[in-house]
């Protein structure tokens, strides 16, 4: 058999990140090394002051940063994942999943609710990339689908941020679901007449690319996002191509049609609010 | 697999089997060896096994979608291009003559001959393959014809001009198509049903898995290379993952399997073609008479389903 064994995985680049970003302090900056206290970073929306470089944002800091003051209201905080596999491979996924909760004080990778941005009523699906590489499994898809229809029932929008490296593979083939799973409820809120405006975020790869978070009405990216179906690894090792400089990244998917607007970190918050202002309005 | 999951093993086998007894006995015969490899399976199911079954769905004598639309379809007509950048030979799409109406396909179409994979890309499609994918589909929904979506691919193709011609968007808008499509759509899995690439044609009333199938969300190579760090650990991370079709009926995830001739499809793609030609105008039956509205409500309901929460 000669059919080439390619991994065109969807899955959770968590591991591969881990071992490349051993080497910097969190609050170190990649790009230019400059250092920061968390205080610092945390009132320049964890943007470098120096380079601009845009730093992970946990997903309750982002809510904070979008939602107005005393808005938001979580929905479903209380959903776990089981372990339909009973996965093992170094280690259990239980475990790991009691860990990711220890370490990031969230039961899974999506926080939703409601807010208001700006004035305007919405509600909110935030992803936190801390809690095993934002991969999306069982209560990822449930939790998104029950954003959707929160958001059809109010009539209000949803407004979807991305941090992820795609789907769980400890839930196996479940994991793969979620992506129609996530793609019926989009379709089922936009006939309801209500918007999704996705925000994609380092990184938003594999399986929420190719699913949910390509279907927004508006997509807007945060400057330097990672924003590809397969990574830049799997991509060199397949097809020994040369990489360009910006592959995969949200200036690439500008220049090539597939978003509608990179977004500096600081202006996200007013670009949402007139957005929800203009979807507020129609006939 | 845990003894409190046969009941929903149970009741999908009892549903399977209303699926295929229509009007031949012979099929039903085959159900009763369905019913006893999956018992087998059941009581045993090792890491071997599951990774024989790998072997077998990229047997490369295994039939691919063009084998069997020659045997199941009459006077079948291909559809060729995306109408806006090229056509992907890695995506076969056409109408054709199936029991008795007209039924559109789409399929993931691999090749045995070097020039012949090339050509088809080793059945891994670019954006393009799935746009045309798109128009195909709502070709169908616009004249009543039903859909009959065929997938064998180790995954979308992973390069630069696929990432820059919008690989992932592509896969979102082809499930999301498939979503709105208020004609009878039924999938079945030959052979790899890798990833992204394999779902976003497989949004169907009835997805169905041949017995010697598989369908996951990564490669064993590619988890064994993350997970372990060691892709030569592949046997064991399909062992962990579950890749095969009875597996996939326990977890809800497709509605039914179709039996193969003994030993796998390429050891009789004659008789391989006859029982998917079977178990595909079976499923379409039962959508039958069914109204558009209730087929997407269904459809919708199926998938919303689909998870398992602690």
């Amino acid at each position: 058999m000669s059919t080439p064994r390619i991994d065109v995985s969807i899955e959770n680049k968590r591991e591969e990140v881990d071992t490349q970003d051993d080497k910097g302090h969190p609050n170190t900056c990649p790009a230019c090394g400059s250092h920061y206290r968390d205080d610092e970073l945390e009132r320049h929306l964890r943007v470098c002051p120096h380079c601009g470089h845009h730093f992970p944002v946990r997903a309750l800091e982002r809510i904070a940063q979008l939602a107005d003051d005393g808005t938001f209201v979580e929905e479903d905080g209380d959903l776990r994942s089981a372990d339909p596999l009973g996965f093992y491979d170094l280690k259990p996924y239980r475990e790991r999943l009691a860990d990711a909760e220890r370490a990031t004080g969230l039961s899974d990778a999506m926080v939703i609710g409601g807010a208001r941005i700006e004035g305007s009523a919405c509600r909110l699906a935030v992803m936190d990339f801390a809690f095993m590489g934002g991969s999306m499994g069982s209560v990822v898809g449930e939790k998104f689908v029950r954003a959707c229809e929160g958001a059809a029932g109010a009539g209000v929008p949803l407004v979807s941020v991305a941090a992820s490296g795609g789907a769980r593979m400890q839930e196996g083939i479940l994991s793969l679901m979620q992506l129609p799973k996530t793609v019926c409820a989009v379709e089922e809120l936009h006939e309801s007449g209500s918007a999704l405006l996705s925000v994609m975020t380092h990184p938003t790869t594999g399986g929420l690319l190719a699913s949910f978070a390509s279907l927004g009405d508006v997509l807007l990216a945060e400057p330097g996002a990672l924003m590809s179906f397969a990574g830049p690894r799997v991509v060199q090792q397949t097809t020994r191509e040369k990489l360009p400089d910006d592959f995969g990244r949200a200036e690439q998917n500008l220049r090539f049609g597939h978003i509608d607007a990179i977004v500096p970190r600081a202006e996200l918050r007013p670009t949402l609010g007139r957005l929800l202002r203009l979807f507020a309005h129609a006939g | 697999m845990s003894p409190d999951a046969d009941p929903g093993l149970r009741e999908r086998l009892s549903k399977l089997a209303g699926v295929t007894l229509r009007r031949d006995t012979r099929l039903s015969a085959e159900m009763e060896r369905l019913q006893q490899q999956l018992d087998r399976l059941k009581e045993e199911a090792t890491d071997e096994e599951i990774w024989n079954r790998v072997l077998l769905a990229r047997h490369q004598d295994r039939p691919y979608t063009l084998d069997y639309v020659e045997r199941i379809f009459g006077d079948f007509f291909e559809l060729h291009g995306d109408r806006g950048r090229l056509d992907d030979a890695a995506v076969v799409t056409g109408i054709g003559s199936l029991g008795g109406r007209t039924v559109a396909l789409i399929g993931q179409q691999k090749a045995r001959e070097i020039q012949e994979r090339v050509k088809r890309n080793f059945g891994m499609a670019y954006p393009e393959g799935y746009r045309k994918a798109v128009r195909v589909m709502e070709l169908a929904d616009r004249h009543g014809f039903p859909l009959l979506t065929l997938v064998d691919t180790p995954g979308a193709y992973p390069g630069v001009a696929a990432e820059q011609h919008g690989q992932g968007g592509a896969i979102a808008r082809s499930q999301a198509a498939m979503v709105r499509l208020g004609v009878p759509t039924v999938t079945v899995v030959i052979g790899e049903g890798g990833s992204g690439g394999a779902v976003a044609i497989a949004l169907a009333d009835k997805v169905l898995m041949q017995e010697n199938a598989m369908y996951s969300v990564i490669s064993p190579e590619g988890c064994a290379a993350i997970l372990w760090r060691d892709a030569e650990q592949a046997p064991k991370a399909a062992a962990a993952f579950k890749p095969d079709a009875a597996h996939c009926l326990e977890l809800g995830v497709i509605d039914g399997i179709v039996p193969e001739p003994v030993g796998g499809a390429q050891e009789d793609p004659d008789l391989a073609a006859q029982l998917l030609g079977e178990a595909v105008e079976g499923a379409l039956a039962e959508l039958d008479r069914i109204l558009p509205d209730a087929l997407k409500r269904a459809r919708r309901a199926k998938f919303r389903s689909m998870g398992v929460l602690a």
